[in-house]
């Protein structure tokens, strides 16, 4: 698709929003749906952030595409329209294995009360008093109870439900047993819903309706046009300068890192100390790392299941989970149902939970290594699923957090924004400076596909009310 | 604007919300949320459009004054009695 060149844009706007990801997307069409005009800048060539796909040896690879909550088909339909709601399909087969369990599950809550029961011999009143507990759990909750404090609640002794519980979780937002059990009960709830749903037609697709539905209400969209700065006057953000150009906004919504919006789009001058002493305090969370595999044109994979939760690793570890040698991977199966209307195309992408400081300091030489001995630890695993594999895979690439920092800029190439900490900091941005707004993934809570949506639709609603202020 | 047409213009606007939204069985004094499945992103919704359509300014700590449909009209009556 093609964007507006950056020498065309206006030289005033009600909104800029910097950086296109599923929030800043979000943002930029309640904004614009609101009667607001709109500019939204990328830094890189195409919009989505890491809702991303790319091509290579013919084949086009999803990023992040599996799988996101129910909650999405709501969500979708009034913040984005029923084209793309109604996109939105479920993946019914999600299938663990590991040392000490194998199984197969819509990983719904009526399947893990079930699963729990028979395979697990969880007594019926438990389940439902774990589930009432994780149910009943709200962003504003008292934050000192941990995961692993929950669990040994319910589940003393048993490191085998912690891993059924949590093992999705960790991948899905690299949280781990020792934060808030607040934000894995809302995100465990919130799959738990109805299972784990994909869209069909690919990140692609749903980003190119997307950015048709922002263009169709008037907003502007420049991509590789990167933000050297956030312009701030008298305590209040005035618009933005890039690539040489000052373009002037009665409001900005930064939709980088919260770090990253801090610590290079503002700049760390611009805040009290106080409030830079609160900000000090910040995890970013981990990265990624991924290798996708390309099967050749014209031949097939049996159906081995959507989303694989495969691990070597004797029990449950987030720490494992990040080892550069971890033996604990996802594996998203993208068949040719993935794109329907496209010619048949089979993909499979391994996912990794991964610390940024691990693979920084590498030269070439150590990094070219330590990629081609990840590619090879997946092949091996995916080998036990998929024997032959090997002889049907045209195409591999890999991606480390260098990776996801080069797309995203994210502090640390973060996949998952920050800890539970950055949440107040992102939703504090405004009282410190007038007209400045972040919306990105922050607290957890707000990562991940629909966090990302929805925190995108709280923030507009900031917004909005500032601008009519 | 009356409290009748308060009350109309609110559930034409969760209508648009939540297209399933059944009216006829809906109890003034309970809770909205309970009865129309409505969530927090739907109130936002609510919030966001009454500011849309008549620059109404609600703050976040007044939000539970919206919880029920007479006390969503209880609330914007004061307030919408020019529009």
């Amino acid at each position: 698709m093609r964007y507006t060149p950056l020498e065309q844009v206006r030289s005033l706007y009600d909104v800029i929003v910097v950086g296109a990801g599923l929030g800043g997307l979000t943002c930029a069409n309640r904004l614009a749906a609101a009667g607001h005009s709109v500019l939204l800048l990328e830094h890189h060539l195409q919009l989505g952030g890491l809702a991303t796909w790319f091509k290579r040896g013919g084949h086009i690879f999803d990023v992040s595409l599996h799988g996101f909550p129910y909650g999405m088909l709501k969500t979708c339909k009034k913040y984005w329209g029923k084209a793309i709601r109604d996109a939105i399909v479920q993946l019914k087969s999600i299938v663990f294995d590991n040392p000490q369990f194998s199984l197969r599950t819509t990983f719904s809550k009526d399947d893990f009360i079930r699963i729990l029961q028979e395979r697990f011999g969880v007594c019926q009143e438990t389940v439902s008093a774990f589930f009432a507990t994780v149910d009943g759990m709200n962003f504003y909750d008292d934050q000192r109870q941990t995961t692993r404090e929950l669990f040994d609640r319910f589940f003393p002794g048993r490191s085998d439900i912690h891993r059924l519980l949590m093992e999705p979780i960790t991948y899905a937002n690299g949280s781990t047993l020792d934060e808030p059990a607040i934000t894995y009960g809302i995100v465990f709830s919130n799959f738990m819903n109805r299972g784990v749903y994909t869209f069909e037609g690919g990140t692609d697709r749903l980003i190119n309706l997307m950015a048709s539905e922002l263009r169709a209400k008037g907003v502007d969209i420049c991509t590789g046009a990167k933000v050297d700065r956030i312009l701030v006057e008298k305590g209040t953000a005035t618009g933005v300068a890039v690539k040489g150009r000052t373009i002037k906004a009665r409001s900005v919504v930064a939709n980088a890192g919260i770090t990253n919006t801090i610590d290079q789009l503002v700049g760390r001058d611009q805040f009290p100390s106080d409030f830079l002493g609160r900000f000090g305090k910040v995890r970013v969370n981990n990265s990624s790392c991924q290798v996708y595999f390309g099967i050749r044109r014209g031949e097939t994979i049996p159906d081995i299941g959507d989303l694989l939760f495969t691990s070597t690793a004797a029990a449950f570890s987030s720490e494992e989970m990040r080892r550069m040698d971890t033996g604990s991977r996802t594996f998203s199966l993208y068949y040719p149902k993935t794109r329907p209307q496209s010619p048949p195309d089979y993909t499979i992408v391994a996912s990794m939970n991964a610390d940024y400081d691990d693979w920084a300091g590498l030269d070439q030489a150590a990094y070219r290594t330590a990629k081609e001995t990840m590619i090879a630890r997946c092949f091996a695993d995916l080998e036990r699923y998929l024997p032959g594999i090997r002889n049907q895979v045209d195409t591999v690439e890999s991606a480390t957090p260098r990776t996801f920092h080069r797309y995203t800029l994210h502090t640390k190439g973060t996949s998952f924004g920050t800890k539970f900490e950055g949440l107040d900091i992102s939703r504090s941005l405004h009282k410190e400076i007038g007209g400045l707004f972040h919306v990105g993934s922050v607290g957890i809570i707000m990562s991940g596909w629909l966090g990302a949506i929805n925190y995108g639709v709280i923030v507009a609603n900031d917004v909005d009310g500032y601008l009519r202020g | 604007m009356s409290r009748d047409e308060i009350k109309d213009v609110l559930l034409e606007i969760i209508a648009d919300i939540d297209e399933e939204a059944d009216f006829a069985s809906l109890d003034a004094d309970a809770p909205l949320r309970d009865q129309l499945d409505l969530d927090s992103m739907d109130f936002l919704d609510i919030v966001m459009e009454l500011r849309k359509r008549y620059k109404l300014q609600i703050p976040e700590e007044e939000y539970p004054q919206l919880a029920t449909l007479t006390s969503c009209v209880n609330y914007l009556v004061p307030k919408l009695q020019q529009a």
